[in-house]
């Protein structure tokens, strides 16, 4: 076990440093630092600049030194925890990144609260009886579930809920301080599709289960059919949704930005889209050195969750 | 033509893939002549689904689900020929649907520029079904090759390929499509590559996973005892052998990547207006039209782009329950 962790944690480290020089050699191109020039000097600025005078201002900015230096710093101000100033709102982009990622963790609380039970429960019950009727509702409604694309769950949502009904608001833009209602529809469809994959799997695993031999033993022998489901079949049936789930915080972070774009909730997906859209140099980097951390991590903890649950799984 | 008949699927849908991508990608180099390029894929669609429906006739799933994708595979082809108003020309803005203003019927209403909400629909789903298509195959080409050559030659190659399709699986699939059609600039042929960067290491990891178990195999083993080249050997004897699993996946995969191109358009990132596409209806109704009775500009691309998904699930559902039948 502790030998797979340190395993995983190289590996992992290994990846990490790789997709760190991928981002400083994307960032560091000639486009992205022309980019840059505009952001401080202004375009016009930037049309009227002649070569000597662009060099000029590389040098005073410390942008043509040799790659690896350049790289050695960087990366060593991202140890420190300072990763740069945004250069659209001229703050600290830590401090915009914290703010973010609280308010998607907020998001990502709910989803996982209500989504863990709610799924897990589901996809057992319909995998208990392979064929019953229960199983063919709750297998249809996941089908159609996962069938539907985030972009138009939120759509009909929207149209169902905040324009029809009018229970909630279209937006989720906190303007007047946080409230729930406003987090209702991005939670709804954030659930919608993320219960129905999770259904899918846990009935798949569980339907498994249950045609295996000690399972048919068990039930032979006597067991009440309460102590062999929850004793027996469902040790061996969670191990693959349990490390799935895990996995799902590396697809939230992809889903939240157009859940969080379409919604105008700021976390995020949103200033990760803003930050690309407006030429954010400095953010975009660093939203996605997080996100590429977040789901390394998420990957090394679902290894990790396997392991622990499966005894009959042993990495050396 | 016995060949021909033989590989009757693939020619069909050679035949309707070639003229629709010239089409929707290269049309202002067509001229007048790409009015006319669509028409043989018609009755080639017809043939296809009648096909279709009589090799999978077993399985109710996959039939229904080769229905969804054939009609909008026919209304992607046919689009140019129905009688509907042009999709970009504006007419006459917020007519609710069924409604009649100067003399054009509007059946499923008109959007806030005054055009025709039912012609963009058709239209949109030509451009969806290209670039999606085009964009699977090139990522199966790529993931496949390095699948193969991973799983097969194994060694240095194997640890290359793994780790190098390890780095790109560690970005989440929407900042990646973010970072490449940032880096490249935003339009269908980088679309290709965004989805080629998150689809090809997942088709590299089936493949390779596969070609692992054929290898072990004894007809692979008399091949290299008979001294095939490793380049027959792989494509001739291999990939035909474990095609079954990877057809599944390449149908759920279109699905996924038709859902990122509309989400792509939506947040702007990848087809460029003015030319319909569902993301890009959904998009501009979504700023210009919140209100119930405006509401049918949002629920008709959204429910388009879920019934063309919910399509190609349903085949490959069918498919896999076909092959564990037999």
């Amino acid at each position: 076990m502790g030998n797979l962790i340190v395993r995983r944690t190289a590996q992992m480290l290994l990846i990490m440093l790789t997709v760190s020089l991928l981002l400083f050699a994307i960032f560091d191109s000639d486009q992205f630092r022309k980019k840059v020039a505009v952001a401080e000097l202004g375009g016009f600025g930037v049309a009227t600049l002649s070569d000597a005078d662009y060099q000029d201002w590389l040098q005073k900015k410390g942008l043509n030194q040799p790659f690896l230096p350049r790289y050695g710093e960087w990366l060593k101000n991202v140890a420190h925890g300072d990763l740069g100033r945004s250069l659209e709102k001229d703050v600290a982009v830590s401090t915009l990144l914290k703010e973010s990622l609280a308010n998607t963790g907020i998001l990502a609380f709910f989803v996982f609260l209500i989504m863990i039970p709610l799924a897990l429960g589901l996809g057992v019950l319909a995998g208990m009886n392979e064929g019953s009727p229960l199983d063919r509702i709750i297998s249809f409604v996941a089908v159609l579930t996962t069938s539907i694309p985030q972009i138009a769950t939120a759509v009909l949502l929207t149209v169902a809920l905040a324009l029809g009904l009018g229970w909630v608001p279209t937006k989720s833009a906190m303007t007047d301080g946080w409230s729930f209602r406003e987090l209702v529809l991005p939670l709804a469809t954030l659930l919608f599709y993320d219960v129905g994959y999770i259904v899918r799997m846990t009935r798949a695993a569980m339907a498994e289960v249950m045609t295996s031999q000690y399972i048919r033993t068990a039930v032979l022998k006597g067991l009440p059919y309460r102590r062999v489901i929850l004793r027996h079949a469902l040790r061996n049936a969670l191990i693959v949704p349990v490390t799935l789930i895990f996995l799902e915080l590396n697809g939230l972070l992809s889903q939240v930005v157009v859940i969080e774009v379409f919604f105008q909730y700021g976390g995020f997906g949103r200033m990760l889209y803003d930050a690309a859209n407006f030429g954010d140099i400095q953010v975009l980097q660093a939203a996605t050195l997080v996100a590429v951390c977040v789901a390394v991590a998420s990957q090394l903890l679902s290894d990790a969750a396997y392991v622990l649950l499966n005894p009959r799984v042993r990495f050396t | 033509m016995k060949a021909l008949l033989k590989h009757r699927v693939a020619v069909l849908i050679a035949l309707i893939w070639l003229p629709l991508a010239g089409y929707v990608m290269f049309r202002p180099a067509l001229g007048a002549f790409g009015s006319y390029l669509l028409l043989p894929a018609v009755p080639a669609v017809i043939l296809l689904y009648v096909t279709a429906l009589r090799r999978w006739r077993e399985s109710s799933v996959a039939i229904v689900g080769v229905t969804l994708v054939c009609f909008w595979l026919l209304m992607a082809v046919a689009a140019p020929y129905l009688p509907l108003p042009d999709p970009n020309k504006p007419i006459a803005p917020f007519v609710p649907p069924g409604g009649i203003r100067h003399g054009v019927l509007f059946l499923l209403g008109s959007d806030m520029r005054g055009r025709d909400v039912l012609s963009r629909d058709l239209w949109g789903c030509q451009r969806v079904l290209v670039w999606g298509v085009t964009a699977t195959s090139v990522a199966y080409l790529v993931g496949g090759a390095c699948g193969l050559i991973g799983g097969y030659l194994g060694g240095w190659w194997d640890e290359i390929v793994s780790f190098a399709g390890n780095v790109l699986l560690s970005f989440p699939v929407m900042v990646l499509f973010i970072l490449v059609l940032n880096l490249l600039g935003q339009s269908g042929f980088n679309i290709i590559i965004a989805v080629t960067c998150s689809s090809a290491p997942v088709i590299m990891r089936i493949v390779r996973g596969l070609a692992l178990d054929a290898k072990s195999r004894d007809y692979i083993q008399a091949a290299q005892t008979r001294g095939e080249h490793p380049l027959w050997i792989m494509l001739v004897e291999m990939l035909p052998n474990v095609r079954a699993p990877i057809i599944v996946d390449a149908c759920l995969r279109l699905g996924y990547t038709t859902v990122a191109i509309t989400t792509l358009t939506f947040l702007g990132l990848g087809l460029q207006p003015p030319d319909p596409d569902w993301g890009l209806m959904i998009k501009e109704a979504a700023t210009a039209a919140m209100l119930w009775k405006y509401s049918y500009m949002l629920i008709v691309p959204a429910l388009s782009v879920s019934s063309l998904i919910l399509g190609f699930n349903l085949i490959a559902d069918g498919l896999r329950e076909m092959s564990l039948r037999d």
